[in-house]
């Protein structure tokens, strides 16, 4: 049973032009524990010739997101005996010998202009059955999403568990340009598809940006900017651009993080005399502090239900992380391991926390599991810092640097797949998963 | 400017000399210093004006302790403001750049109210004190080791 689908429009408005460009995702750890499935590089019909920009190769798109999710191991393409685009091209003895379980085949038709028909069929290969097949009719600028909203149909057959492929992540970068002589730094707030292609930029400014907060709805991005040589909170809708102050008061404005129902906000403001963590309601502007007390307190996160909030505190001497209730109550110390453990945030299920933390020097990224308290490291490099959970929980994006550059990077929750992401030019740093994924919609 | 810049490489390998072995809180000697500064050291002045070119404290890892040699330093630009009363100043805090940038900016702030709480002792009016912190967003030396993490965890006095 094939559904046709004709998509009118997506709710991202078109945003400038690109800017920067990701040239590989290189896989740095990958264990050959997942599900073997076979995909097909997608067959082309056209017209004429296909523009540069638009994206023949969906398969390796889809392929890449399902590698990068730990759950999947794709089969290698030399070990396949034939190409089917179609469903009587399918040989399922071609694919047991494969040794694939799964096999992901489709086309892509130029229909008129340029707009593309994408079709897709996702086989059982042991039942010899199909699991799922769908047409899309885009534009071609919705190739990618297409691509990637497939990767998350197939996903969800196979784990049972939604995918994420569709959401976006923000981040910031850093270049230095050598202009007349001079230093010139530019720091850019961007947002691009999970794989990292289709960056958008958001904010330039010649002073820094960091921390990143997407709110609920992923319309809008709280984030701090030092342009006004101080740090301050701004809010900025991403598809009309526009933006306001949020908070600009004496000392430090930070840390924004939107609560679950999308009312509230968490900062960190040291406006009473140090950092304390403070909740503003977004539509009376009013604030309420939760924290009291002469240490550093920061790094908010909300729990997936909105009743608590974990954070950074050194007020037993180091950098610890504790939980408390939304109005401040029932503060409780969450990590004991180690000297250094900071920048907590939720998994989507509530269940664990994704943190910084230090082992013998070294910055990792680490996974708290709030049932028993247990820690576990995943990964081993140096200076990894600002984890996030994909919105599925399967994917934790961090920042690391590799000889001298700060990159991207991301492992999957259960630490077993870990990829980088290799940006041209510049610094990147502070990934932020967005909270849902992008919509298609349907008529 | 040029001879400062020059002078930092030097700096890098006098410290790295001198600090193998040396964990994360190791801070900079006293001696090493001065290749960070931005006054030549040839002007002979005084003793005072030598403390008030010295524009940099610095701190050792995830502490806001000023030590002995930078309290001195903080002293004559107190006494100096104290005597310059049209004088602001703006104190910079500063980390490097391990751990998290929040954190980092809280410590970096924390650094520059140590200064500040000290210059206020001293007499300086708080009305004249303007902190920020950068946290680790500026850092001086853009190397990823001890010796840049060193000349990195500093609070700037700027007037």
């Amino acid at each position: 049973m094939r559904k046709t689908l004709s998509i009118i429009f997506v709710c991202l408005i078109s945003w400038p032009a690109l800017s920067q460009a990701i040239l590989t995702i290189e896989i740095t750890q990958g264990e050959a524990t997942g599900l073997p499935i076979a995909v097909v590089e997608f067959g082309w019909n056209s017209k004429g010739k296909v523009p540069h920009q638009v994206p023949q190769n969906i398969g390796q798109i889809i392929e890449s997101d399902l590698r990068r999710s730990g759950k999947f191991n794709p089969v290698a393409q030399k070990d396949f005996v034939s190409q089917p685009h179609t469903n009587s091209d399918v040989v399922f003895k071609d694919w047991r010998i494969a040794r694939a379980e799964a096999l992901l085949i489709g086309n892509v038709t130029e229909v008129s202009g340029k707009r593309y028909q994408v079709e897709f069929r996702l086989y059982d290969v042991f039942k010899q059955t199909q699991l799922a097949g769908f047409r899309y009719t885009v534009s071609a600028d919705m190739l990618r999403l297409v691509a990637h909203q497939i990767s998350d149909l197939v996903y969800e057959k196979l784990t049972g568990e939604p995918g994420a492929f569709t959401a976006q992540i923000a981040y910031v970068t850093k270049e230095t340009r050598r202009q007349q002589g001079r230093n010139r730094v530019v720091y850019k707030l961007q947002v691009a598809d999970s794989d990292g292609y289709g960056p958008r930029t958001v904010v330039t400014s010649k002073e820094p940006l960091l921390s990143p907060s997407w709110s609920v709805d992923a319309r809008q991005v709280a984030y701090v900017s030092f342009e006004r040589k101080r740090p301050i909170v701004y809010i900025q809708n991403l598809a009309s651009g526009k933006r306001q102050k949020l908070s600009g008061f004496k000392g430090i404005n930070s840390a924004p993080a939107f609560s679950p129902d999308g009312k509230n906000i968490a900062l960190t403001l040291s406006k009473d005399g140090n950092p304390e963590i403070y909740v503003m309601n977004l539509a009376t502007r009013r604030l309420q502090r939760l924290t009291r007390n002469r240490a550093i307190d920061t790094e908010p996160a909300w729990s997936p239900d909105g009743q608590r909030l974990v954070f950074t505190s050194d007020r037993a001497g180091k950098p610890q992380i504790y939980m408390m209730d939304s109005d401040g109550g029932n503060v409780e110390r969450m990590t004991f391991e180690g000297g250094y453990n900071a920048r907590a945030s939720f998994s989507p299920d509530g269940k664990r926390l994704t943190l910084v933390t230090r082992e013998n020097g070294k910055y990792h990224i680490g996974v708290l599991y709030l049932n028993d308290r247990s820690l576990h490291m995943v990964t081993d490099t140096q200076l990894d810092e600002s984890p996030s959970f994909s919105p599925n929980g399967a994917i934790i994006i961090y920042a690391t640097e590799v000889r001298g550059r700060g990159v991207l990077a991301s492992v999957s929750s259960d630490g077993r797949t870990r990829q980088l992401y290799r940006f041209e030019t510049g610094d990147v740093r502070e990934p932020a998963w967005s909270p849902i994924n992008q919509q298609l919609r349907y008529q | 400017m040029k001879k400062a810049i020059w002078m930092i490489p030097l700096t890098i390998l006098a410290l790295g000399l001198s600090s193998c072995g040396g964990d994360e809180a190791v801070k900079p000697a006293v001696d090493d210093q001065s290749g960070a500064q931005t006054t030549p050291a040839d002007t002979g002045s005084s003793a005072g004006a030598d403390l008030l070119s010295e524009r940099r404290v610095y701190f050792e890892y995830d502490s806001s302790a000023i030590d002995g040699e930078y309290a001195a330093i903080v002293e004559a630009h107190a006494k100096h403001l104290s005597s310059n009363t049209s004088l602001n100043v703006t104190l910079e805090g500063h980390a490097d750049e391990r751990g998290t940038r929040e954190y980092n900016l809280a410590l970096g702030e924390r650094r520059a109210k140590a200064v500040a709480r000290m210059m206020k002792a001293l007499g300086v009016s708080g009305s004249r004190i303007n902190v920020v912190s950068y946290g680790e967003e500026k850092p001086l030396a853009l190397e990823h080791n001890e010796s840049a993490w060193r000349q990195n965890r500093r609070v700037e006095i700027i007037y």
